[in-house]
């Protein structure tokens, strides 16, 4: 829900970043504020999920111009793992698999270095246990999944499902979810984004990228951003979705001059 | 003062300084092995030290081998000592243990339980280097290092059900090279859970040689635990021939030895068995460690999976040779083999080579390797989820070495494998 007092999460400015040498973000503007609930749309390669993986502090990905500020912090100068403690989440959109470690006990170190960060007291595995299987109604997950290797034979709708199990553990306060509808049949996608409605309040914010209507239909946007070329060329509200979906990216991108390096 | 030797086509070849010293330091025959240790001299005399010319020795570390060779070979007078450095665990509750030591009386063998038996000279001159032949390993330098030098044999027949489990201790001696012998007879419809842990410590050098032999419907749980210490180092040959409809499922992990060079060997002589190996190999600072594993299947219908894990890290140099032969009778058999490798360091180095010899024409066989660091992906999502880089790289190694851990039931828990394999090894 907007609301112009709340807090200010994530102030992007000028993003430019690269990858292997080679220009995905050229100059990115966004502002979230908490309670807001923001959807990125664009083509492939149009740069939606180098922003994600950028905000996440991937390794590969480097920042050669603007700043991003998470709740007033200089939120580049940090680590992954201290951009997640902090509280940014990011949903992937190819779930990782990690053969030979067991999902629950990684569960519970990432639930705990969350935990630490916010004052609470780690969890121990008996009490990890009851705490998770509260979690786990959220996105109707099969409690066996905990045992396995992370990820680790998971079909595509089991991993997402992983992931909003992982947003529900670790209580972020921006949640970044990429192609979180991606792979999913329709009784999943309810699924996890009733799980991600759940898990939504005016406490937090989230950042939903997405190519279709569908998952807009289940988590309604605040404000809807057209990407394209590494900038975001439109801003507008839920009904900017809807006529994509009628009418694809094609009118934006030519309506728009195209301004910087592309 | 180097020496000559004639080779097997009448040559006369210089003996190296080291090898001069090991024949010097060999005593007279003696025991029930008198006339192998005999002929087993003359052979290696005859036959020299390894060379890089042999293909199964081709990337061996020669000065490393050789320095095992400037040990005196223990005598019986002197207690082992390297299980010293190790935090032993009790026995087994639902088991017993024998501790062998070289060149003595194994520790335990007064109160065998029922179903284990030492075989009487008879039947130990009957089976004695049976494994060996099938195997095709009796020319191999390193059983023939261990056959000059091993004057006792701990031989056990092993018929029953319910048996207790048998844990077997080995340990050398600082500043001294020995060697031990073990045959293992697992009689018809038997089953066995055996555990061999093999120590060593400062600057001890081992020799280890076991020949298996699997009845029909036999089945053997085989785990291995060889861990090392100091600069010692350990040459270990394992031969095993398998009747029909056996089972034989071999997990063996090394670590923590200067050089160490492991040959486990394997024949189906009439297929129809199944084998399952499953190995991991840890190599650190300037480390050699290799696996040379040959597998062969004599008969129809015989199945092989095989998974062998490596690290290497530091300097260190990881070795694998696997070797499967598929001959004209062995139709329709089923083997897979994967040789997995880690390299933590850019300094550190793996060598890797799965081999197929296939003749037979109705089969199914697969071979792959992998060489790769830890990978990036799946350590930037850990550290997406707040995990430190070094707690997501541990837990990383932790998984990869969980696969070929988790197949030691037996020694998991009171051997503490995880914690001595992870000890020391960052990510």
């Amino acid at each position: 829900m907007i609301n112009s007092n709340s807090e200010l999460i994530l102030e992007i400015s000028d993003l430019h970043a690269q990858v292997e040498g080679q220009k995905i973000l050229n100059g990115v503007d966004l502002q979230i504020r908490s309670g807001e609930i923001h959807a990125l749309m664009g083509r492939n390669g149009s740069g939606k999920s180098t922003l994600s993986k950028v905000l996440a502090g991937h390794p590969a990905y480097k920042v050669t111009n603007g700043k991003v500020l998470y709740r007033g912090e200089d939120l580049l100068g940090f680590e992954p793992e201290e951009r997640a403690r902090l509280g940014l989440f990011l949903g992937f959109q190819y779930p990782v698999e990690i053969p030979g470690v067991s999902n629950i006990e990684f569960l519970r170190v990432s639930t705990n270095s969350r935990r630490k960060q916010l004052g609470e007291e780690e969890l121990d595995i008996f009490s990890f246990e009851d705490f998770v299987d509260s979690r786990l109604k959220l996105v109707q997950m099969n409690p066996s999944f905990l045992e396995r290797s992370v990820n680790e034979g998971f079909s595509g709708g089991e991993k997402k499902r992983n992931e909003i199990l992982q947003m529900a553990l670790l209580e972020p306060i921006l949640s970044i979810l990429d192609e979180t509808d991606s792979g999913l049949d329709i009784d999943a996608l309810r699924i996890v984004a009733g799980g991600v409605n759940q898990l939504t309040n005016q406490d937090n914010a989230t950042l939903l990228i997405t190519h279709y209507q569908r998952l807009l239909d289940e988590i309604k946007p605040d404000f809807v951003h057209v990407m394209s070329s590494g900038r975001i060329l439109r801003t507008g509200g839920s009904e900017l979705a809807r006529e994509l979906e009628d009418s694809g990216y094609e009118w934006i991108e030519n309506e728009l001059p195209k301004t910087g390096e592309s | 003062m180097d020496r000559e030797r004639i080779t097997k086509d009448g040559r006369k070849l210089k003996m190296s300084l080291q090898e001069t010293k090991l024949w010097e330091s060999l005593s007279e025959p003696r025991g029930p092995l008198a006339s192998i240790q005999l002929s087993a001299r003359e052979s290696l005399k005859s036959r020299g030290m390894p060379a890089a010319s042999e293909e199964t020795w081709r990337l061996t570390d020669f000065q490393l081998l050789e320095s095992i060779l400037h040990l005196p070979l223990s005598s019986s007078a002197s207690e082992s000592n390297c299980s010293s450095v190790f935090d032993m665990p009790s026995p087994p509750t639902e088991g017993f243990r024998l501790m062998l030591s070289p060149g003595s009386e194994p520790l335990g063998l007064e109160s065998l339980p029922k179903g284990f038996n030492l075989l009487n000279s008879e039947e130990l001159k009957e089976v004695l280097g049976k494994a060996l032949e099938h195997c095709g390993s009796n020319e191999d330098w390193s059983v023939g290092l261990n056959n000059s030098c091993v004057d006792n044999v701990l031989a056990l027949r092993v018929e029953g059900i319910d048996l207790p489990s048998l844990e077997l201790v080995i340990s050398g001696k600082d500043g001294e090279f020995s060697a031990t012998r073990v045959i293992l007879l697992v009689e018809k419809n038997t089953h066995l859970n055996f555990l061999q842990v093999l120590l060593g410590a400062f600057n001890s050098a081992h020799s280890h040689l076991i020949e298996i032999h699997l009845a029909e419907n036999a089945s053997l749980n085989h785990e291995w635990l060889a861990f090392g210490g100091g600069k010692s180092s350990f040459l270990s040959h394992i031969a095993v021939e398998q009747q029909p409809k056996s089972d034989y499922s071999f997990t063996s992990i090394q670590k923590g030895w200067l050089f160490s060079r492991f040959e486990p060997c394997l024949v189906q002589v009439n297929g129809q068995a199944s084998t399952k190996f499953r190995g991991l190999q840890i190599a650190d600072s300037n480390e050699q460690i290799a696996t040379n594993s040959t597998i062969r299947f004599d008969g129809p219908e015989g199945d092989l999976d095989q998974l062998h894990k490596g690290i290497a890290a530091g300097t260190s140099h990881s070795i694998f040779n696997g070797c499967i032969e598929v001959p004209q009778p062995a139709q329709r058999t089923s083997a897979a083999q994967l040789s997995r490798n880690l390299l933590l360091s850019n300094r550190s180095r793996v060598d890797t080579k799965p081999e197929l010899k296939i003749v037979a024409d109705d089969v199914r066989c697969t071979h792959g390797a992998t060489v790769t660091e830890l990978q990036e992906e799946q350590l930037f999502y850990m550290r997406s989820r707040g995990i430190e880089q070094i707690a997501a790289a541990n837990l990383l190694l932790r998984g990869y070495c969980q696969e070929i851990i988790s197949s030691l039931p037996m020694s998991f828990d009171r051997w503490k494998v995880l914690e001595h394999v992870l000890e020391g090894l960052r990510g």
